[in-house]
């Protein structure tokens, strides 16, 4: 190997390390800290002395925060689910049914995630009171969907627009409605986009904090970034940080799962599509 | 099984309209195709028949009915597409089973149809694959095999040989005109390919522009061309084109001066014509020779193809523009040699100068 070669590899690897660390080390302190309590958490250090899971019971323990985890559970799959429903339906009828404005109707359905989320808060708020969905879950989706679908219909509808149009018309030649074409025809094609927006959809409302926060007023109903963010010490002064570690740990881990598990899928089902079937 | 009778179809893209008034009956078991240049309708008209696009105005009958507001699946008919359209994810028996299962059929009838189409059109190995695994010829048999399943009244096939290489065409080819006298069924073909449409054709369909502009059997076009379009779009090479100028006409020939000096009296019913018309008399290259006579243009070769079999000249005359003559074997011939074309006057076409023909009184 000549002297240019090495020095290349040695650049490459390092420039790896420094985007690894920047990446992983935030959560990696969140764990140690998440193992400490009391003045030890004002110390910095970089190993594990010693594995004590007291403020993950304690988590549990002070607060109904298994409540939560499911209340966030519950909010988060079901705004994926309604978002991916909506999303298809609404990117064959933009992607493939050529209708007047559609074009505007596309820009509007983009600026709409435009507005920051304070700015639609107020107007929020009044219609959930309205609908009498405030303080409960069916309000958060409804209210978290205004985050994730303009995304998802705005992808999913490029993603059809690159479908042949032959194979819709060979289904319709073969006697299918647009529903059958979308559910039999275009969805197996279309999973890998779906599962990258879905699990973009999921992070976004696993992850939301000010809708959740607003629109919710005991403790039975919060999703989990508020639980956490209201996590109270024994005194007023004290912020239980160790608590807290704890907790964001717990949360976390499920979204790094998840996308560990799709992610192969997602570059699978990416090269796959790739060459023309 | 049976006949689609177009009258006056119109199609309209907004304000522009694209098939201008079309007339047509297609017979039963008849095996129709649409040739033409690119952009003159011809797949329009077979989406229309197809259902893929809405009619703007006319009739369209099958079988009797008129189905101008069907779907394509009550039309009867079943399309072949130029890309194949198979379903990527499903394998070949599923991509054949999927309009039948659409269609409520039993799994035990499905599972026979799809197997006797599958043996027909040797897939029966191949059942299991998915698209991706198979060839361009494989392909374009399972999209066929998908339209055989279901039974239709009239298949539709669209350009479906241009995506194969030059040898897979030409087995295709008979594959699908044996499939046409296996079936018994009415085809509607469209190609661009002018050998397509004279090897497997029943009766040809010239289109330009969205018009019609003649109907008639393979050999009827190439004897009896309706007009200069036609003639010049059916047969390879084009036939020539020669400025010429009436001498003397009657129902019995017309004599027209050629360029160079010579005289030709054509077999052609010249009745409409008279002394001093500007018109054109075609001769397609295969009919032309070297020879000597009044009947001959003098010209320069300026460029020779040998193709084997035979070989083409291209002759600069003295009007400046080049003859096409296409001789046999590979004749002793040299760029830049002098050559005198002889014309035979039972193998001229004339064409006035609206373009329509002169009826040829030879056969």
């Amino acid at each position: 190997m000549n002297p240019l070669k090495l020095l290349k590899a040695i650049g490459f690897w390092l420039l790896v390390v420094v985007i690894v660390v920047y990446a992983v080390f935030p959560f990696y302190y969140a764990i140690l800290s998440s193992m400490r309590s009391g003045s030890a958490l004002f110390q910095v250090v970089l190993l594990p002395e010693h594995f004590d899971f007291s403020n993950y019971i304690a988590v549990f323990a002070e607060q109904p925060f298994a409540r939560n985890i499911l209340n966030s559970v519950i909010v988060a799959v079901s705004v994926v689910a309604v978002s991916l429903f909506l999303g298809v339906t609404a990117a064959y009828a933009l992607g493939r049914v050529s209708f007047r404005g559609r074009g505007a109707l596309l820009l509007m359905i983009l600026a709409v995630s435009m507005f920051p989320q304070v700015a639609v808060l107020s107007g929020m708020f009044e219609l959930i009171r309205r609908l009498g969905l405030y303080n409960s879950l069916p309000g958060l989706i409804l209210a978290n969907l205004i985050l994730t679908l303009p995304f998802t219909v705005w992808v999913l509808t490029t993603f059809m627009r690159e479908l042949p149009k032959e194979l819709e018309e060979a289904a319709f030649v073969d006697g299918a409605s647009p529903w059958i074409v979308v559910r039999r025809v275009f969805l197996p094609l279309m999973w890998p986009a779906l599962v990258t927006t879905g699990l973009l959809a999921f992070i976004a409302a696993w992850n939301e904090f000010l809708f959740a926060l607003t629109f919710t007023l005991s403790n039975e109903q919060r999703t989990v970034p508020v639980a956490i963010a209201l996590i109270t010490g024994a005194s007023q002064h004290e912020l239980p940080w160790g608590n807290i570690m704890a907790a964001s740990v717990i949360v976390t881990l499920p979204l790094v799962v998840l996308v560990l598990i799709f992610q192969r899928k997602i570059v699978a089902g990416l090269t796959a599509g790739a060459v023309k079937g | 099984m049976a006949e689609v009778i177009l009258k006056d179809i119109r199609k309209a893209f907004g304000r522009i309209e694209t098939i201008h008034g079309v007339n047509l009956s297609i017979l039963n078991k008849e095996f129709v195709v649409f040739v033409g240049p690119s952009g003159c309708g011809k797949s329009t008209l077979l989406r229309l028949i197809a259902g893929l696009e809405d009619i703007s105005a006319g009739d369209l009958l099958i079988d009797g009915t008129r189905v101008n507001e069907k779907t394509p699946k009550d039309r009867g008919i079943a399309m072949v597409f130029q890309s194949y359209a198979l379903y990527p994810h499903m394998t070949v028996y599923e991509n054949m089973a999927f309009g039948l299962e659409l269609a409520k059929t039993s799994k035990e009838t499905v599972d026979s149809k799809v197997r006797g189409a599958a043996k027909i059109l040797e897939l029966t190995p191949l059942l299991d694959r998915l698209p991706k695994q198979l060839s361009g010829g494989q392909r374009q048999r399972v999209a066929i095999g998908r339209a055989i399943v279901r039974e239709p009244k009239v298949f539709l096939f669209d350009e479906p040989l241009s995506n194969l290489d030059a040898a897979l065409r030409v087995q295709m080819r008979i594959e699908i005109a044996k499939l046409h006298s296996d079936m018994g069924a009415t085809m509607v073909y469209v190609t661009h390919d002018q050998v397509e449409a004279m090897t497997l054709a029943d009766k040809i369909v010239v289109l330009n522009s969205g018009n019609v502009e003649q109907v008639g059997a393979p050999l009827e076009l190439y004897h009896h061309p309706k007009n200069l379009f036609v003639a010049g779009f059916i047969g390879s090479p084009q036939m020539n084109f020669i400025d010429a100028e009436v001498l003397a006409a009657d129902a019995g020939g017309v004599k027209v001066a050629l360029p160079g000096g010579g005289s030709i009296v054509a077999k052609v019913a010249g009745g409409a014509l008279h002394a001093k018309d500007k018109v054109k008399l075609g001769v397609r290259p295969e009919h032309l020779g070297p020879g000597s006579g009044e009947a001959t243009i003098p010209g320069n070769i300026e460029f020779v193809e040998e193709l084997g079999e035979s070989h083409l000249l291209y002759v600069r005359t003295p009007d400046k523009k080049m003859l096409t003559v296409r001789a046999s074997g590979d004749a002793p011939v040299e760029t830049s040699q002098s050559i005198s074309v002889a014309i035979p006057p039972e193998a001229c076409h004339v064409f006035a100068a609206d373009g329509s023909a002169c009826r040829r009184l030879a056969a």
